[in-house]
């Protein structure tokens, strides 16, 4: 167990910002953080690091408990937070090698550390540059290499890739995904692709609270129905279509158009065009609609708040 | 250790932008001013002195009114030397490198400190250096030139930790420099009252820290002075670190 939290709250004055948020990680996952802008999730992850105190509840970072234990729990600690934390007017390897010292990496190993970790973040051929003159894009990297610099067991990383292109965004993805093989990695994002592609587990936090802690298997099999969009020339006889095994509901978009909603495990859709053919309505369209998470999210959202 | 990681990245931060070598220029192109001032009234006087007996030799004109001078004149650069430690770091997102980092208060506090101390106390070596400029031609009082130089190390070094706090506390450096001057000239002129109709505060007397830094330039090295120095900038320190873990609690 690398990381435990245990009803975590966090109050602004009387705005509860963090409410009953618990728990765990272990080494191997890589868990994101999901949720809208001003859901709690920078506020867990600064206590999670150490920069803002719980109001109320407890932190272990491989055993250690945080609050009364802060310097040595953070030894165990890699995070970037969602500005990230570069002296301008340093060079980057002189900036990496100052994260070191503050990190305690010992003066032997801690040249042989900044070189890994700039290489890691594709740094090498900036690290002799001021970070004052990188692009956006570059700094988010320096912020990932002090973050990982340490080699430390759980990494947590808020928002890691605002602010890259896509093709520094899927290396970033990739070196999530390779970190996660032997640290413990909790990112933030409001973006569910992202999820997606770089998490084993995925939290939703909405309104300070968490709605929903499952792996990315479990919530694939959630997200079990699947949707294919029909289009006909002739209107179709709904009921008909309704009785075919598999076929959860039926949405109309117009006369000729409809979707139908069915179950991955039941799939209809020979059935389907079977029925139509023999029924003579003239198939033109039959297109699977992908089901992103972002419904789920929704869905989630709204029965929470119903 | 890693107290002294960050003293050092201070220190050496302050020289990789213009504002220690515009200071330290600055300040040196005073001192050298107020120094060759004093050096022109000793010249003037020598004859009137050369007949009192036991009258003020020429470290007596030259080197407490040169130490009194950069006393006044650090007065009103510290603060704004002092201003970004911790509130630029605020302002700037990278306090949260620092607080999450396995260090703590006391050393990113201590760290800081040291820091800043550094160039100040470059400062004062650039002030001393010119009254053993004299000793070509001349004769210093060691004891004396000794004590002022204790003198003004020991209120700098009060300036930074005052200034240090009211970086701590303010959410922009201008507040943090316009308080951390107003503290400390409101310190400096307390005694001011004194001798007004007979009246004699004791306490105010004793807060006033000009009347600590002319004991100590006189020559007298006493514990009380050098005690109110210690405490001055013990407590200021203990303010500061108190402040930077209450931001973890009220943000």
């Amino acid at each position: 167990m690398l990381l435990q939290a245990e009803h975590l709250h966090r109050y602004y004055g009387k705005h509860c910002a963090v409410n009953d948020v618990s728990f765990t990680l272990t080494r191997g996952d890589v868990l994101g953080f999901l949720g809208p802008n001003g859901a709690g999730k920078t506020s867990t992850m600064q206590m999670l690091c150490g920069v803002l105190a719980p109001s109320a509840g407890r932190i272990k970072i491989n055993g250690i408990d945080l609050l009364a234990q802060p310097v040595a729990a953070k030894q165990h600690l890699g995070y970037l937070p969602d500005t990230p934390p570069l002296y301008r007017e340093l060079t980057v390897h002189e900036f990496l090698t100052y994260c070191a010292q503050l990190h305690g990496v010992a003066k032997k190993n801690s040249r042989q550390a900044v070189r890994q970790a700039q290489e890691r973040c594709g740094l090498t051929t900036v690290a002799k540059r001021l970070i004052a003159n990188l692009s956006k894009g570059f700094q988010q990297r320096v912020g990932i290499a002090q973050a990982i610099l340490h080699n430390p067991d759980v990494i947590i990383l808020d928002e890691p890739t605002v602010g890259l292109d896509p093709l520094q965004i899927s290396e970033i993805r990739a070196l999530i995904r390779e970190l996660g093989r032997d640290h413990g990695v909790i990112l933030s994002t409001h973006r569910l692709s992202e999820v997606q592609e770089s998490c084993s587990h995925v939290q939703i936090i909405h309104q300070g609270q968490l709605i929903l802690n499952e792996s990315i298997a479990a919530l694939n099999l959630m997200m079990d129905t699947g949707i294919v969009q029909v289009t006909t020339r002739l209107a179709p006889d709904v009921s008909q279509l309704a009785a075919i095994t598999g076929v959860n509901s039926i949405e109309y978009l117009s006369e000729n158009c409809i979707r139908i909603h069915y179950s991955v495990a039941n799939n209809p859709t020979p059935r389907l065009t079977e029925t139509i053919i023999a029924a003579g309505w003239e198939l033109q369209e039959l297109t699977p609609v992908k089901k992103s998470m972002e419904d789920i999210f929704i869905t989630l959202i709204k029965d929470n708040r119903s | 250790m890693t107290l002294f990681a960050i003293a050092s990245r201070e220190f050496k931060t302050l020289f990789l932008s213009p504002m220690a070598w515009t200071i330290l220029a600055i300040l040196h192109m005073i001192f050298a001013y107020l120094f060759l001032t004093q050096v022109e009234t000793f010249t003037m006087l020598q004859p009137k002195l050369a007949v009192i007996e036991n009258g003020p030799g020429l470290t007596d004109i030259i080197v407490p009114p040169l130490f009194g001078n950069a006393g006044i004149i650090l007065l009103l650069v510290t603060p704004l030397l002092t201003m970004q430690l911790i509130c630029g770091e605020r302002r700037n997102k990278t306090l949260a490198l620092l607080l999450s980092a396995p260090v703590s208060s006391t050393d990113i506090i201590i760290g800081k400190y040291l820091g800043i101390l550094g160039l100040l106390l470059l400062v004062v070596v650039l002030v001393s250096i010119m009254p053993l400029s004299l000793l070509v031609g001349g004769e210093l009082d060691t004891g004396k030139f000794l004590a002022n130089i204790l003198a003004l190390t020991l209120l700098v070094a009060a300036f930074a930790a005052a200034g240090l706090y009211l970086s701590s506390i303010a959410s922009h450096p201008v507040i943090a420099a316009m308080g951390s001057f107003g503290l400390l000239l409101l310190l400096w002129i307390l005694d001011w009252t004194t001798g007004i109709k007979d009246q004699r505060s004791e306490l105010f007397e004793y807060l006033s820290i000009l009347r600590h830094f002319q004991n100590l330039q006189s020559g007298l090295i006493s514990t009380v002075d050098v005690g109110y120095f210690m405490l001055f900038i013990g407590s200021f320190l203990l303010f500061s670190i108190r402040s930077l873990d209450n931001c973890r609690l009220f943000k």
